[in-house]
């Protein structure tokens, strides 16, 4: 086999490429700069990210293209989540830079690492093998753990990577685990393969599900799903604001496409079996979630439990996906589940992007109270805060009404009425802690008078993200078919 | 009894005498020799197996590099050896008790079904087979993806291990040179006029004088 072997199709990963070959540019261009030139490292990062988008854009056929020994798949869905995932780090980019410049933590070593937790990400999108997507995930996280303690000087920080480190280790070490077991029952590593070896039944059952507890522990990890979810409020509390918008939007995608890749293109025929443990995830990670955010006075902390119980409803969309032998379900399901996680990443840059926005020098806007009577300050980025509260809340037209909605949708179709019910309930006790924001930036008034010190590229940004979080909910079917074709094509 | 056989009793020998050495040996500095000295005879068993890859990694990974490394530590660190062996033989039972379980275990691997000596029998290669060459030819062919994306983590590591350790310290007082060469006259003397003479005033006369009494 060896001996007739062919080059490789790069093509399908020019993105990765292009991506790496810039970011080792940045690293030696970077090393030349002074202080005062900071920006061009943050220029040349944003002109990367825009380069992949044209060149994933300029590659998407919407053919699935395996190449690199079949460890790399370009599909639609892949491509879908990779432009996302551009937006969402160029969004990040540009929301977090007052923030850093003001810290003086701008140094290029954050561009660098938020590039190289890009490229992570991208290669867990378009994994189609097990060594790959442990690969890209251990790429991203090391990323995220240096960048957590970018702030040395806070030991708040440095404790958050700390934990983050240790658990996130261990997750990766499970996640391994369980791909051995599954090398084990099946003799490969490739989905594909897998796939095939399940579907032939030749592989034995009882190592597979073993390795497949060990799967989706490491995948609820990721996700931070109850009850796996103890790094979570530590590491948006701890990690400096920037950070945590980063580790609150495009990681998600790429979760999403790995628990996709391994639950739905491998493991499908262990459906079943994996569907009950989502559905214990969800409804702990719903109910922990909503639950806990109450008792919150941080707005960081606060946020990070609405992710635990935002990340439920992700996977209750990801469980009820197997009805029988009819596929229809399954893409009602895995669309619901993808615009979910869309719509999530739109809320949750939002949601951070006014924290920065509030942010100076030497001030954190991090607990409820610096929201108070924004509307005095700022009607429009009040507005904004409400259209994006309301959303995650699940308050009619907006985009996280629509995503909820189709949701329970996929539920009640699986036939799981009392999930539904209980997913709504807890919905609405996870309205109250969204709607005190509300009622602290209208009805309160202001503790912190000092105007608001954004440059005017983040605030048309910002005021873009709240009002695509406002047009999406009115007109939610674009997206909707975007990932109902992107899943087509692709599963 | 074959020249390899004899080879094999040889190099398992030195190698359990090194092994004893490591933890019989009183200075730190000669038990990590002792134990450069039992990888070299693991390393010549792996040759004997006609595995040369990994008996060329072995010592340049862990002769080359942890070892020196590991020797580096123990002699900068100071590490009381009379502590260390201070009821060195009462661990005895729980060594032997965690070294017979270590038995045991190999037994029911080496003796089962799937990895047992029947199951992976050894196949012997032709004369100019090199491993080393069939690994390199896998790695840059087949497996060209997962190579490069595992030396783009260890850049990360390298990346992100600087960011963290490479950094102004606030409380650091350090000389800048060119600057020191460059000062002028006046920027560190001032000259200062005043009388040659002056009163001393009254009130801190008397203040002296109380505090004499």
């Amino acid at each position: 086999m060896l001996k007739n072997f062919l080059t490789p199709d790069l093509y399908p990963a020019m993105p990765e490429i292009f991506l790496l070959v810039m970011a080792c540019v940045i690293l030696l261009v970077d090393a030349f700069l002074g202080k005062a030139q900071r920006w061009i490292t943050g220029a040349l990062t944003l002109i990367s990210l825009v380069g992949c988008a044209l060149i994933t854009y300029q590659t998407m056929d919407g053919q699935v293209v395996l190449t690199f020994s079949n460890m790399f798949v370009d599909d639609l869905l892949g491509d879908f989540l990779k432009l996302l995932l551009y937006l969402a780090v160029i969004v990040v980019l540009i929301y977090s830079r007052d923030y850093l410049v003001a810290r003086q933590l701008d140094k290029g070593e954050f561009y660098l690492l938020v590039l190289f937790a890009t490229l992570g990400m991208m290669v867990m999108i378009s994994a189609s093998h097990f060594l790959t997507i442990y690969l890209g995930l251990e790429l991203l996280s090391l990323s995220l753990y240096a960048l957590v303690a970018l702030d040395r000087d806070s030991p708040r920080a440095v404790e958050a990577a700390m934990k983050y480190f240790v658990l996130g280790a261990l997750a990766s070490g499970l996640l391994l685990y369980g791909m051995s077991m599954v090398y084990g029952a099946t003799g490969t590593l490739e989905i594909g393969g897998v796939a095939q070896a399940l579907h032939l039944g030749v592989a034995n059952k009882t190592v597979l599900v073993f390795g497949l507890v060990f799967l989706v522990a490491g995948i609820a990890f990721k996700l931070g799903a109850v009850p796996f979810h103890m790094w979570v409020p530590d590491v948006y509390h701890g990690a400096p604001t920037p950070i945590t918008l980063l580790i609150a939007s495009a990681p998600k995608l790429a979760a999403f496409a790995m628990a996709m890749r391994i639950l739905v293109f491998g493991l499908f025929e262990l459906a079943q079996h994996w569907q009950s443990m989502l559905m214990l995830l969800a409804v702990l990670s719903i109910a922990v979630g909503n639950l806990a955010a109450i008792a919150q006075t941080n707005l960081k902390r606060m946020l990070a439990y609405s992710a635990i119980s935002h990340m439920g409803f992700l996977l209750l969309a990801l469980m009820s996906g197997v009805v029988g032998p009819d596929r229809h379900f399954a893409l009602i399901a895995y669309t619901s589940a993808m615009y979910y996680v869309v719509a999530y990443v739109m809320m949750s840059l939002g949601a951070f992007g006014v924290i920065l926005l509030l942010s100076r020098a030497g001030y954190e806007a991090e607990h409820l109270d610096d929201l108070k009577g924004l509307n005095q300050r700022s009607p429009w980025f009040a507005a904004v805060m409400l259209a994006l509260m309301f959303s995650m809340a699940g308050v009619p037209f907006f985009v996280g009404f629509f995503a909820k909605f189709s949701v329970l949708l996929a539920v009640i179709d699986a036939g799981y009425i009392g999930v539904a019910v209980f997913a709504v309930l807890f919905s609405l006790i996870g309205a109250f802690y969204y709607l005190r924001i509300v009622k602290l930036m209208y009805f309160d008034a202001p503790s912190d008078a000092a105007p608001l010190a954004a440059s005017p590229d983040m605030r048309f940004l910002l005021s873009l993200n709240g009002v695509a979080v406002a047009a999406f909910g009115l007109f939610p079917d674009a997206l909707m078919t975007l990932c109902t074709s992107a899943l087509l094509r692709s599963l | 009894m074959e020249f390899k056989t004899f080879v094999f009793y040889v190099l398992a020998a030195i190698m359990l005498f090194g092994a004893l050495r490591v933890i019989s040996a009183r200075n730190p500095v000669h038990a990590a020799l002792f134990l450069v000295l039992t990888f070299f005879s693991a390393a010549g068993l792996w040759l004997l197996l006609q595995a040369e890859f990994l008996a060329i990694v072995l010592i340049m990974v862990y002769v080359g590099a942890v070892m020196v490394l590991f020797l580096f530590v123990v002699m900068m660190l100071d590490i009381d050896i009379a502590r260390l062996r201070h009821r060195f033989w009462s661990y005895l039972p729980l060594g032997a008790m965690i070294g017979l379980l270590m038995v045991a275990e190999m037994a029911l691997v080496l003796g089962g079904k799937y990895f047992g000596a029947a199951a992976l029998p050894g196949q012997d290669m032709p004369a100019g087979y090199s491993n080393t060459k069939e690994l390199g030819r896998l790695l840059f062919t087949e497996y060209v993806y997962p190579f490069e994306l595992a030396s783009v983590v260890l850049l990360v590591g390298i990346v992100a291990a600087i960011m963290l350790t490479l950094r102004q310290r606030k409380d650091s007082k350090y000389q800048k040179v060119s600057e020191q060469l460059a000062v002028k006259r006046h920027e560190r003397v001032r000259l200062v006029k005043m009388a040659a003479e002056k009163d001393a005033p009254a009130t801190g006369e008397s203040a002296a004088e109380q505090g004499g009494q």
